[in-house]
């Protein structure tokens, strides 16, 4: 509300709102600080001195596993997931605009894919490819068990994206005598563009941190995520701080990447 | 001339295409839909449909076998157990329920009506969503250097004088569970209540502080009832992701606290997959029944 004057009640809810980014961010910057622990620290606070020795360890292998092989499996599977979940939701979304049989059915599957507990999926996935005698692995039963998280979200956000969009221009491309490629290709999809890297980005980042689907889907190969919660059991020295910041740094850095290609694309759009 | 010519001609070849292509383009949205169809048939539809039938089989330490057994369920639903973790497992739902919605509605109102730029609120919801898209067992891991026995918290409070000695049940108890669901879910609460508070048009509130109300009874009567919806998917979101955690109690609770699917992944590590299997019906129609007595209140296709 465009008061002239902050009111009182704005003063309480930006000290609430600021307390809630400390209590979002607080626990992060703790582990950030605590992975350059020296090395005799321990897993909290005081510093024991200021050392990269837990990053080094990180890559040694018997030290904490497999992190280089996980950390390159959960990568690949992320892009996969990703390109998937882009083209696929892109195809429902336009496939919604239209009305056809079955339409409201798949909607709610959809739906459906994101309330069925993660476990159910997981179990589910890995009874199937028992009986059918498939191995589980992490291209084929977790990529499949991923997209059952990754999908619903695009194809909401293709949902919401083609509920805003108006019409008029393509029927302007189509008057002009473009063909229903070429309106789509050169005005549907740069209008779009910004929110089908949103939904790469989602793709990427929920795969590359799944863990409850990838339980019993994954196979003989762990992802990431698995190993880190394997090692929270039986890991107790700082170096479980080094692949949390590790990690950490690697989707924020994602994330820029995404924010910056947003950027990058609705500038070269008010260009054009 | 030629322009026109070519335009006539246009026009004359479209003609005869417009019929053929409605065939077609009748044929275009089932193209289009059928991958996200294939995908959750083969790894939703057929998961599901699979643990419903294995539900009903009889298994030993090494294998199972086909059968019709109702003795799963009967183990799963006669046992005390079973009945406390579901209770404690809807316990954790309820109260993270409340503190998110508080939370997630204060947030996404502070966001939506203090917050005078777009650019500003972007920034801010952007400083929100980006611990979301961040590994959640990373974000569990965080709260031990600070809630444990040593920890930030503890330490502080010793330095201060405020306690004599460490406080016990601040990790690896419930607490930490509920404190830590909050932090993995709030985000879901706030998604959607800011999505709809910032479609609700400005004027009513102006109309509604023209007809004399008070900034509370403009929050009462005309915000939150039209913010509803979106309390309702979020609530889905929460609700949803609390009655399928499992990893968050196993590590917060330190293995003291139960959650349904934690008991079903015990059963699945010991290879009682019909055990587990049955379980995981139960739990799942009890989630279907939330959502649906939710999805009564909402219309999703509408606030997309």
């Amino acid at each position: 509300m465009s008061h002239e004057k902050r009111t009182f009640e704005f003063y309480v809810l930006a000290a609430s709102f600021a307390l809630f980014v400390l209590f979002l961010y607080g626990p992060l910057s703790a582990i950030l600080i605590l992975s350059f622990q020296g090395e005799n620290g321990g897993l909290t606070f005081p510093l024991n001195g200021v050392s990269l020795h837990w990053f080094a360890n990180l890559f040694e292998r018997q030290a904490v596993g497999d992190f280089g092989g996980s950390f390159k499996r959960s990568f690949i599977l992320g892009l996969m997931v990703m390109i998937v979940t882009v083209i696929v939701s892109l195809l429902a979304g336009l496939a919604f605009r239209q009305k056809f049989r079955g339409a409201t059915a798949l909607f709610y599957l959809a739906v459906a894919s994101l309330v069925v507990p993660s476990i159910v999926i997981s179990l589910g996935i890995g009874v199937v490819f028992q009986q059918v005698g498939f191995r589980p692995a992490w291209y084929t039963s977790a990529f499949g068990a991923h997209l059952t998280w990754t999908l619903p979200f695009g194809v909401l956000i293709m949902f919401a994206v083609f509920n805003r969009f108006s019409p008029a221009y393509e029927e302007a491309a189509r008057d002009l005598g473009a063909t229903s490629w070429q309106t789509f290709a050169h005005v549907v999809l740069p209008m779009i563009a910004p929110s089908l890297i949103g939904v790469g980005l989602f793709g990427f980042t929920l795969s590359y941190d799944e863990f409850a689907r990838t339980l019993m889907t994954s196979g003989t190969f762990n992802t990431l995520p698995l190993e880190i919660y394997g090692m929270t059991t039986n890991v107790t020295t700082p170096v479980l701080y080094a692949l949390g910041t590790v990690t950490t740094v690697f989707s924020f850095l994602v994330i820029l990447l995404t924010l910056g290609a947003i950027v990058y694309v609705g500038r070269r759009r008010a260009r054009i | 001339m030629t322009v026109a010519l070519e335009q006539s001609t246009h026009i004359a070849s479209a003609k005869p295409a417009r019929g053929r292509r409605l065939s077609i383009s009748a044929l275009v949205p089932y193209l289009q839909a059928t991958p996200l169809a294939l995908i959750l048939g083969a790894f939703l539809l057929l998961p599901i449909l699979m643990i419903a039938v294995v539900s009903f089989w009889d298994y030993d330490f090494a294998a199972m076998y086909p059968d019709f057994l109702t003795t799963n369920y009967a183990d799963t639903l006669g046992s005390w157990v079973t009945w406390k973790t579901y209770l404690n497992t809807l316990k954790y739902a309820a109260i993270v329920w409340a503190l998110t919605l508080l939370i997630g509605f204060w947030v996404a109102y502070f966001l939506a009506f203090h917050i005078r730029t777009i650019a500003m609120q972007m920034v801010l919801f952007l400083v929100c969503t980006v611990p979301f898209l961040t590994s959640n067992i990373i974000r569990m891991i965080s709260w031990i250097p600070v809630l444990g026995r040593n920890g930030l918290v503890n330490s502080t409070l010793m330095q201060m004088g405020l306690i004599p000695k460490p406080i016990e049940w601040l990790l690896y108890s419930e607490f930490a569970v509920v404190l830590a669901m909050v932090h993995l879910y709030t985000l879901f609460m706030v998604t959607p209540i800011f999505n709809t508070l910032m479609r609700i048009d400005k004027s009513l509130i102006e109309a509604a502080r023209d007809a004399g109300a008070s900034g509370w009874q403009v929050l009462w009567n005309v915000i939150i009832p039209l913010a509803k919806p979106g309390m309702a998917i979020g609530t889905i979101f929460v609700v949803t992701l609390v009655m399928a955690d499992f990893s968050t109690v196993q590590v917060m609770s330190g293995g003291q606290s139960a959650s349904v699917a934690l008991m079903m992944k015990n059963q699945m590590s010991l290879l009682q997959y019909p055990a587990a299997a049955a379980n995981a019906v139960v739990l799942l129609v009890l989630v279907l029944l939330m959502v649906a007595g939710i999805l009564r209140i909402v219309d999703i296709r509408k606030e997309l």
